[in-house]
């Protein structure tokens, strides 16, 4: 029990910072300057809620484990995040989307967790919940913005969203670290969608075409994409040149 | 009113501290040295993110990261500000930024020098940010208000950057030696650049100053500079590393640090475009924009749809 | 080093002799519109000009504001009024607009000498 709380707390901070890691890259790269300073907004709020995940996943290690050993020096295999959060940010239509239907997941994630069994985790879902919530609303308007903004960004929505939708089945099966904590993210299924269907209706966009597509799993349990080495090189690169050092 | 009336009073209010609002009358020559030196400003904020910006993806720590990604937003923020406070003069934003890329507007030197260890995100920090706000905190009194308040309020935001700089550069100081070794490399080769960013020596000034007696600048390049390597020279004794200036000594008769020469024909090379990274800063400016576009156009696009939408409902 | 030499200051660089040709193929504008924005600090005060932004819409600019000017939680509520909508008074008036305000003496209590026993009214 004690391990699957362990894996999944894991789970939980790993998604908060690839995705962090990977919104980051848009930091002095945005479109224009209001909507860098939001992105990087809603960067800061994932690397946060990273570290008082992985501070929480120390205390249940024990031993010496920190935030950052965690965070830093595991190999590839033993990071929980789902593959949707390390896929490349490709434009801002794939990174917009991405966040969008992140974000919609973990809305209803977090909802969850704040009547779970476990009182750290509810407080801090309950804490991260207003941040997500605001993740939401500004992912949302982008991508009716860009749904139903241009032709030229209606078609990369379009291709964002055949790059992306893949990866989101993967957030709803239960990996069993959930399933022994009777956190089955199936539950979460119909709410998301329902979120994600009406947006993408209101932004003209149909998911008629991916309903039946093939869903790619793996990452929850460390099966991850090629890209997840790239990610860790740089993210890990310092900890790795010069272990055992205080910053 | 004459014109020169007009100039006449226009002086008078500078000569009592009056700001000058942007719908007051002002001679041309002023409108055009503040947009210009605003705009620039703006543009060494927006390309002084991307040294740092470069290091965020392998900060050693996540709390390093965070205050890394915080700070190099800040900047974003500022040359928001900034740009915000140029507009008021009547050039709009998108101007100066074509102005930026195509090479016509300048932005500070210092930014077309490499970030090449983590090491150089503390010396950014306390050197070079440190320098800049010896300048800025001289701009919070500049004659024209919006860029005035503008510098207000930057100057309380950068306060946090120069010590965080410091701070991580303690930390090295008080780490391994390959650590310790990171920082004084850092400080070698950020020093000198940093002195330069006060520009050249008042001596060689060959044209009587505007900008002084327009008091949109109110301390000279020299003594701004003096006061920075008095202020830093102390500093680094807590540090327990050294500054790369072996003339470096207090001269008690001046009360001042003596320093030694600036590499003059480095500034000016860097300046005219010749520095290790001008070519790639603003390429990589060029690009995020350009690649911005459609997003720019898919947004009003949208924006226009929904305004003719309620008018018609 | 022969060299014309300005007098150069932070965010002050020489235009001359950047080694980069100025390119004249001015972009259309295509700016967001500018929106002027103002904060409440706390509550109970009122909304403060605070600076301007772009925004394509209206609820961009809220959002935009939040991100720029309440980093540091400045705020607790938001207004923006596109920079188009403001009507401002022109200096050039300024004389005989606020100054016949300058003689009314009487309009401040100070003016009133009343005897120390009531002068706390």
């Amino acid at each position: 029990m004690q391990q699957a709380l362990l894996d999944y707390t894991l789970s939980l901070s790993d998604n908060a910072l690839i995705l962090g890691q990977r919104n980051a890259a848009w930091c002095g790269h945005g479109p224009i300057l209001e909507q860098d300073i939001a992105i990087t907004n809603i960067t800061l709020d994932l690397i946060g809620q990273s570290r008082i995940l992985y501070q929480y996943a120390a205390q249940l290690k024990g031993g010496d484990a920190t935030e950052d050993s965690l965070a830093f020096l595991r190999s590839e295999r033993e990071y929980k995040n789902c593959l949707l959060v390390e896929r490349p940010n490709g434009d801002w239509a794939q990174t917009i989307l991405r966040q969008f239907l992140f974000s919609c997941f973990q809305r209803e994630l977090y909802t969850q967790l704040t009547q779970g069994k476990d009182s750290t985790l509810a407080a801090i879902a309950t804490k991260s919940l207003k941040e997500v919530s605001y993740h939401c609303r500004w992912s949302r308007e982008w991508v009716l913005r860009l749904g139903d903004g241009t032709a030229e960004s209606h078609t990369r929505l379009v291709k964002a969203l055949e790059n992306l939708w893949p990866y989101t089945g993967e957030l709803f099966k239960g990996a069993d670290y959930e399933l022994a904590l009777g956190l089955d993210p199936a539950m979460l299924y119909t709410n998301w969608l329902s979120a994600v269907q009406s947006t993408l209706e209101e932004a003209t966009v149909s998911l008629a075409s991916l309903t039946s597509c093939f869903m790619q799993t793996g990452g929850k349990t460390g099966i991850h994409t090629e890209e997840l080495g790239f990610i860790l090189t740089d993210l890990q690169y310092m900890q790795r040149t010069y272990p055992s050092c205080d910053w | 009113m004459s014109s020169h009336n007009l100039e006449e009073q226009f002086q008078q209010k500078i000569d009592q501290d009056i700001k000058i609002e942007p719908k007051d009358w002002m001679p041309d020559a002023y409108r055009k040295t503040n947009t210009r030196q605003i705009s620039q400003h703006a543009h060494s904020e927006v390309v002084g993110m991307l040294p740092e910006g470069n290091w965020i993806s392998r900060a050693p720590s996540l709390k390093r990261k965070a205050i890394l990604i915080a700070k190099i937003q800040d900047e974003g923020g500022h040359g928001l500000y900034l740009y915000a406070a140029a507009e008021t003069l009547g050039q709009s934003r998108e101007q100066m930024i074509n102005d930026l890329h195509s090479g016509k507007a300048k932005y500070s030197s210092i930014f077309n020098y490499p970030a090449l260890t983590w090491a150089d995100m503390g010396a950014i920090g306390w050197l070079v940010d440190g320098a800049a706000i010896m300048n800025q905190v001289m701009l919070t009194r500049t004659s024209y208000g919006p860029y005035a308040r503008a510098m207000v309020r930057i100057c309380k935001e950068e306060s946090f950057h120069q010590r965080q700089g410091f701070e991580s550069l303690l930390v090295l100081s008080k780490g391994s030696e390959e650590q310790r070794a990171l920082c004084q490399d850092a400080i070698n080769r950020w020093w000198w650049p940093a002195l330069m960013m006060f520009g050249p020596r008042d001596q060689e000034s060959t044209n009587s100053d505007m900008s002084l007696k327009w008091r949109i600048k109110r301390k000279t390049n020299d003594e701004l500079r003096q006061q920075f390597v008095d202020m830093i020279a102390e500093q680094i004794k807590v540090l327990g590393m050294t500054l790369p200036d072996p003339a470096l000594q207090w001269n008690a008769t001046r009360n001042h640090y003596d320093f030694g020469e600036i590499n003059w024909d480095e500034f000016w090379q860097v300046v005219k475009g010749n520095g290790p990274c001008n070519k790639e800063r603003l390429e990589a400016r060029k690009k995020a924009w350009e690649k911005g576009a459609w997003v720019r156009e898919a947004a009003q696009a949208y924006a226009n749809k929904k305004n003719t939408g309620t008018k018609a409902a | 080093m022969k060299q014309f030499i300005k007098k150069l200051y932070y965010g002050d660089i020489p235009d001359a002799g950047s080694g980069t040709t100025p390119s004249n193929d001015q972009q259309p504008r295509t700016d967001w519109p500018l929106w002027e924005v103002f904060i409440r600090s706390k509550q109970g005060l009122d909304h403060k000009h605070v600076g301007s932004l772009h925004a394509s819409d209206a609820q961009m600019a809220i959002e935009n504001a939040r991100d720029v000017y309440t980093r540091r939680q400045e705020g607790v509520s938001i207004w923006v009024v596109e920079s188009k909508h403001l009507t401002a008074s022109n200096p050039a008036e300024a004389g005989e607009l606020f100054e016949p305000a300058a003689d009314k003496v009487y309009r401040h209590p100070t003016f009133y000498n009343l005897p120390d026993q009531v002068n706390y009214m």
